[in-house]
């Protein structure tokens, strides 16, 4: 998808038919996406990569300060799912995320500095330095949490979806999802009960082709796209490292829940450029297969290729926003690094709203 | 006031809470019974007939009937809480926790504290205990102290139509998940329940039976059995009996429990949960912290075997514990007779 660009402006007259239920993975034609797209959209798209991709390659350095507690799991490589499809939400819809839930917080409008302070454990985090990376949630800004357990998510986004109906909010709710969780049965049940109760509902399948240190060429059977036929769930399957196709087609999706027809299933493919957690030596996945992902599957040159080859965007405008982005992220390195822990009065606070 | 079944004191306490507040919404499997079939829509109301009649009242977006889906319906539920709605589930057995236990103890109970005090989960899980009913071992345990056990729950265990409708009511206004457990033998006792809304606090134990000698801690339908052993140990041994119903195990009314083992130097804690890490272990430890110097005999756990529950009425029938065994136990704090317990 790296070479999209050579379509070019004169391909405008070869894009199919608004319904992009027919479209299939390399079909996603750039200049047909990428132009509807008005300019500082395709800025915050950028940024919003740049943020989650500096933010994690930041932290995988932090981590080997020994500085960081307990164990953070990377989102880099995957970062145009998370943006392509939040681009899409508001406050009003939530969404559920994973273990490797720093890239969905970020694309949901979660606080950066909040965020990094949660990391490290200090009292000025996001969730007070209670959560931790695994547990980093803003009811707030729709975010319904990153997820300790693989497939804890599913089941909550059908209730989110289920209030959003029932209190007719306008919104949806939508589970981002590893194709790991795809094997866990909440996950098999949270499709079921979203299609029997037509919930306004999205799940969003990110497959990294690995789940832990077992590739999903052993733990998963049959084919991704059927599971969701198999429930009479609308579904598309795209390149989850080029922006465009995943904005596309979350599009679809999310319009298809908004508008009451019930849940749709996406499936975005991208790699995990880390190994499992920060730390992990990463062996069980070959050097060739982890340099070729780095080298031809990154979201961010991928996009920077596309909006430059089209003329959308200067380079300098780009590497500007990698530059606000670095500051940004030392910032928020070193205001974490200075705050205060919490104190051990706060031990036992928070349990209950009341406790007899 | 009038005479309601426990099940009816059930029904009126949702129903009114429903009115109360249009965020309630109740979710289970066959809360409704029939849906999509081709007969009566609210054919069952609930497994144990406890949400009869709702459905007319409220329709299909205050009362969900659910797949047989445990995990995806009490995890949505749990989801729901967060984000605006008060759903009372039905678990319809409470042995089927093993299927969603997960989204209860790893997501709804802790997401308060997880999230650093910034949400609140409004959820209540109703769901029947106990052995009794010729329903063998998956659908007969008295697991309460499983939920005990997590903090971030709430465990309510009603012994009367009157408790079963305040706290039930309780629950709902609750804005942490509860555990609200209801014993099956019990949907047909009758007892006085005010037709109006009420509430009763959580972690304040009733005092159904006051006595100087001893006291027995119970919960649930043990408590019956208890007050019934303090009858006999009244009119045939001249024991005067407390009995408690701590009426919720987290939190518990550790006060009520201790002043009267303080008081009265005795004390039986009848329970029908597996005797291992179950509420009489944990009640006869805090006794034994907080009133060591007071007790005049050993403290006294009465509880099944740890054992599953029997299928076979011959052996179902000795195991949640009889009277007479609390009778026993409790004559034995007095004469050394312990070894009739066994």
């Amino acid at each position: 998808m790296a070479n999209d660009e050579q379509h070019g402006p004169g391909g405008m007259g070869s894009q199919q038919s608004d319904d992009s239920a027919g479209l299939t993975q390399g079909d996603i034609l750039f200049d047909r996406h990428g132009m509807q797209l008005p300019r500082q959209e395709l800025i915050q798209a950028y940024r919003t990569m740049r943020l989650i991709r500096t933010f994690e390659d930041r932290l995988a350095q932090e981590v080997d300060t020994g500085d960081v507690p307990g164990t953070v799991h990377l989102y880099a490589g995957q970062e145009a799912s998370a943006t392509g499809v939040c681009m899409h939400l508001t406050d009003r819809d939530f969404i559920s995320s994973t273990h490797r839930g720093h890239g969905h917080a970020i694309a949901k409008g979660v606080g950066i500095d909040g965020m990094m302070a949660e990391i490290f454990g200090r009292a000025t985090g996001t969730c007070r330095g209670k959560g931790g990376s695994m547990h980093i949630a803003d009811l707030d800004h729709g975010m319904l949490g990153a997820n300790g357990i693989v497939g804890g998510g599913p089941p909550l986004v059908c209730g989110a979806a289920l209030t959003a109906k029932t209190l007719a909010t306008g919104g949806i709710a939508l589970a981002f999802f590893g194709d790991g969780a795809f094997n866990q049965g909440t996950t098999a049940e949270s499709f079921n009960l979203a299609m029997v109760w037509k919930l306004p509902a999205v799940f969003v399948c990110e497959d990294n082709g690995v789940g832990e240190a077992t590739s999903s060429e052993f733990a998963l059977a049959g084919d991704i796209m059927a599971r969701a036929t198999a429930y009479g769930m609308p579904g598309q399957s795209v390149d989850g490292t080029d922006f465009f196709a995943v904005h596309d087609a979350a599009r679809t999706a999310i319009a298809h829940a908004r508008s009451g027809k019930g849940p749709y299933f996406l499936h975005t493919k991208a790699p995990r450029y880390y190994g499992h957690y920060a730390g992990d030596p990463d062996l069980y996945r070959s050097a060739e297969e982890k340099d070729a992902m780095r080298q031809q599957q990154d979201c961010l040159k991928i996009f920077r290729a596309k909006v430059l080859g089209a003329g959308l965007l200067d380079a300098q405008r780009l590497d500007a926003v990698d530059a606000e982005v670095a500051g940004i992220i030392d910032a928020a390195v070193a205001a974490a690094r200075a705050a205060p822990s919490p104190d051990a009065s706060e031990l036992s606070t928070d349990v209950y709203v009341r406790y007899a | 006031m009038s005479r309601k079944s426990f099940r009816q004191a059930l029904n009126e306490g949702l129903r009114q809470e429903m009115r109360r507040d249009p965020r309630v919404v109740v979710i289970g499997e066959d809360v409704t019974g029939g849906a999509g079939a081709s007969g009566d829509q609210d054919a069952w109301g609930g497994a144990f007939g406890v949400t009869k009649g709702i459905l007319g009242e409220f329709g299909r977006s205050r009362i969900l009937d659910t797949p047989i889906t445990e995990s995806a319906f009490i995890g949505a539920a749990a989801g729901a809480a967060i984000t605006g709605l008060r759903p009372v589930t039905e678990l319809m057995f409470v042995d089927f926790l093993g299927v969603c236990f997960d989204q209860i103890i790893n997501q709804a109970a802790k997401f308060r504290y997880m999230f650093g005090g910034k949400t609140k989960t409004p959820l209540v899980i109703r769901a029947t205990y106990g052995a009794g009913s010729g329903s063998a071992s998956q659908h007969s345990q008295a697991l309460y102290p499983l939920f005990t056990h997590i903090p971030g729950l709430k465990v309510v265990i009603p012994s009367t139509p009157y408790d079963a409708k305040g706290l039930l009511i309780e629950a709902i206004r609750d804005d942490d998940p509860v555990i609200f457990l209801e014993n099956k033998l019990m949907y047909d006792d009758m007892g006085e329940v005010p037709d109006g809304s009420y509430t009763i606090p959580f972690g304040e134990a009733s005092v159904p039976f006051e006595g100087k000698d001893a006291t027995i801690v119970a919960f649930g339908r043990m408590v019956r059995i208890a007050k019934r052993a303090a009858e006999r140990l009244r009119l045939l041994h001249k024991i005067e009996v407390t009995v408690i119903d701590p009426r919720t195990t987290s939190p518990l009314d550790e006060d009520t429990i201790i002043e009267a083992v303080k008081r009265t130097g005795r004390v039986v804690i009848a329970d029908e949960a597996y005797p291992r890490c179950g509420m009489a272990a944990d009640i006869s430890s805090m006794i034994a912290e907080k009133a060591f110097y007071h007790l005049k005999a050993p403290i006294l756990k009465i509880t099944p075997p740890h054992s599953p529950v029997p299928f076979a009425p011959s052996l179902e029938r000795h195991y949640v514990p009889l009277p007479s065994k609390i009778e026993a136990a409790v004559k034995s704090l007095f004469d050394g007779s312990r070894e009739n317990l066994h």
